[in-house]
């Protein structure tokens, strides 16, 4: 353990700024990241269910009303 | 083959003057905003001149090459030249060669004039004439990747800036630096060597990329 | 000798394939990431020039590292895609993009904040970082690219054609420091033979390194699945798997 308290933890040496800079845009971007490639996931998986659904309605319709 | 092509090249060059005149005109223009927006002060303008000078000079280069294979795509010409399989490369590099002489030579040839207009010393002003000797063929040879791969694109434009003005950023650092060592008196050699070396490395490499660029937008 | 990659060319098979390795990648690049992070953090000595901006250095050379990793990837997938016409290469081009891109991004942040109280400015144009953020240009230049084209297929093309040629620009970064004696220090891990950095800093250097290298997988699996998915959604395999009438 290199600090003697939590709140040298914070300063690291007066440098604190810098380096939670660092830390912070880094892991803002990374969860930012990997945040959008859950979501274009999720929206290709809503997409395609609505897709499916809309296209089984058309079948539905289509055979209901012109046998 | 490829004199041949060059002389198709220069023909449609000297019946649309636009296509290479604009870009000289631009080129004048720019020059003549900076002393207004950076403020007519002789010193700095001297020390700024070559700066200014090769950055309009990479920007009028950008304007020309927007419609370097537009109108040949449009007709047909790529497309019947892919098909026959044959002078792709001798095309190629009929177009540097033309983009080149049209827009490149003016510019350094221009350049001593505007280099006068904005008072720069004797050192600087050659080695300015000299990285622009060396650059303007390699900025020729990028503008023709550059439209190359954006030929057939649907939102071509400010693509093709964004593709190109980034591979222009180290041959402005090295002509910069050229230029700023030749105006402190000192020995610039090692920059131009860099500047041949990329200039050889890209006219060996950039039509082979530049050919197939044409087959892919075509297929 | 690369007869077992042959299935994986295979949409379907590919896609399976990231969906196994994924959740893995996922949680060992979690774990590493932390190990290594809170070890440079926390337990790591400082550095008796640099003091604890040094504690930048476990983010910085591992995204700078995969920065340019990641593009060789893409560089080789564009490669397969140009001369093979491997169609999940193609896919894989531009899953990998952004997230270089990002990594990319990354390294240029953190070398600004900690260049800023080491070199007392935020930026300099030296070799190092110019190259960097030609890199950065690069990545966007082929994501860009392909989205200028209404043909998919093109555009992809195209792209990988950008990717393959900007490969020049990453032996330049590499060597940009020892070819240029700027104000960027030379390379500290990538000599073998005398590792110039201690081994209580090497150590967490190294684990984060690996655990940005899992992650930066992880992500370009996931986006391949998304990617794959979408080229083939009219095939009946995805509408078997993803639950169909």
């Amino acid at each position: 353990m290199q600090f003697d308290s939590f709140s040298d933890f914070l300063a690291m040496g007066g440098y604190g700024f810098y380096i939670w800079l660092a830390y912070g845009l880094t892991y803002g971007l990374l969860v930012g990241l990997a945040g959008y490639c859950f979501w274009e996931l999720k929206a290709f998986h809503q997409n395609f269910r609505q897709k499916l659904a809309r296209a089984q309605r058309v079948k539905q319709y289509q055979e209901t009303e012109h046998p | 083959m490829v004199m041949t092509f060059l002389r198709r090249e220069l023909v449609l060059l000297a019946r649309q003057k636009a296509d290479w005149l604009n870009p000289l005109l631009f080129f004048i223009i720019v020059l003549t905003l900076f002393p207004l927006g950076v403020g007519p002060e002789p010193n700095q303008l001297r020390i700024m001149a070559p700066g200014i000078v090769w950055i309009a000079a990479l920007l009028s280069v950008l304007l020309a090459a927007e419609r370097l294979f537009r109108d040949d795509y449009r007709n047909g010409v790529i497309e019947q030249l892919v098909a026959s399989r044959q002078g792709v490369m001798a095309f190629v590099l009929a177009k540097t060669a033309a983009n080149w002489l049209s827009t490149g030579l003016p510019l350094v040839l221009l350049s001593p004039v505007v280099a006068m207009l904005l008072g720069v010393d004797k050192a600087a002003f050659i080695a300015m004439m000299l990285t622009l000797l060396l650059g303007t063929p390699m900025l020729s040879i990028l503008s023709v990747l550059g439209a190359a791969l954006t030929m057939s694109a649907d939102k071509g434009g400010i693509l093709l800036a964004l593709l190109i003005v980034p591979l222009y950023i180290p041959l402005l650092i090295f002509a910069s630096a050229a230029i700023e060592a030749a105006g402190m008196g000192l020995s610039y050699s090692g920059q131009l060597a860099i500047l041949v070396a990329m200039l050889l490395l890209a006219l060996a490499l950039v039509p082979l990329a530049v050919a197939s660029a044409l087959r892919i937008n075509v297929s | 000798m690369f007869k077992w990659l042959h299935p994986l060319a295979k949409p379907e098979t590919l896609y399976r394939f990231c969906g196994h390795l994924f959740p893995w990648l996922m949680l060992s690049a979690l774990t590493i990431l932390l190990v290594g992070n809170v070890w440079g953090l926390v337990f790591a000595p400082q550095d008796y020039q640099q003091f604890d901006t040094v504690r930048i250095m476990y983010i910085h050379v591992p995204s700078a590292l995969l920065s340019m990793s990641t593009y060789t990837m893409m560089a080789i997938a564009a490669f397969i895609a140009l001369v093979w016409q491997v169609k999940v290469a193609q896919w894989s081009v531009l899953a990998i993009a952004p997230i270089g891109a990002v990594f990319t991004a990354i390294s240029l942040l953190t070398g600004m904040a900690w260049g800023k109280p080491m070199w007392g400015t935020w930026w300099e144009w030296d070799a190092r970082l110019t190259s960097q953020l030609i890199l950065l240009f690069l990545y966007l230049g082929v994501i860009a690219l392909y989205g200028a084209f209404s043909d998919r297929q093109t555009g992809g093309k195209v792209a990988s054609l950008l990717a393959v040629i900007g490969v020049v620009n990453v032996p330049i970064i590499h060597f940009s420091v020892e070819w240029w004696h700027t104000l960027h220090q030379g390379a500290s891990i990538m000599k073998f033979d005398t590792p110039s950095v201690h081994p209580s800093m090497l150590w967490p250097l190294l684990i984060s390194l690996l655990g940005f290298y899992l992650l930066m997988l992880a992500l370009v699996c996931l986006r391949l699945r998304t990617a794959i998915l979408e080229h083939e959604q009219h095939r009946p395999w995805v509408r078997a798997t993803l639950g169909g009438h």
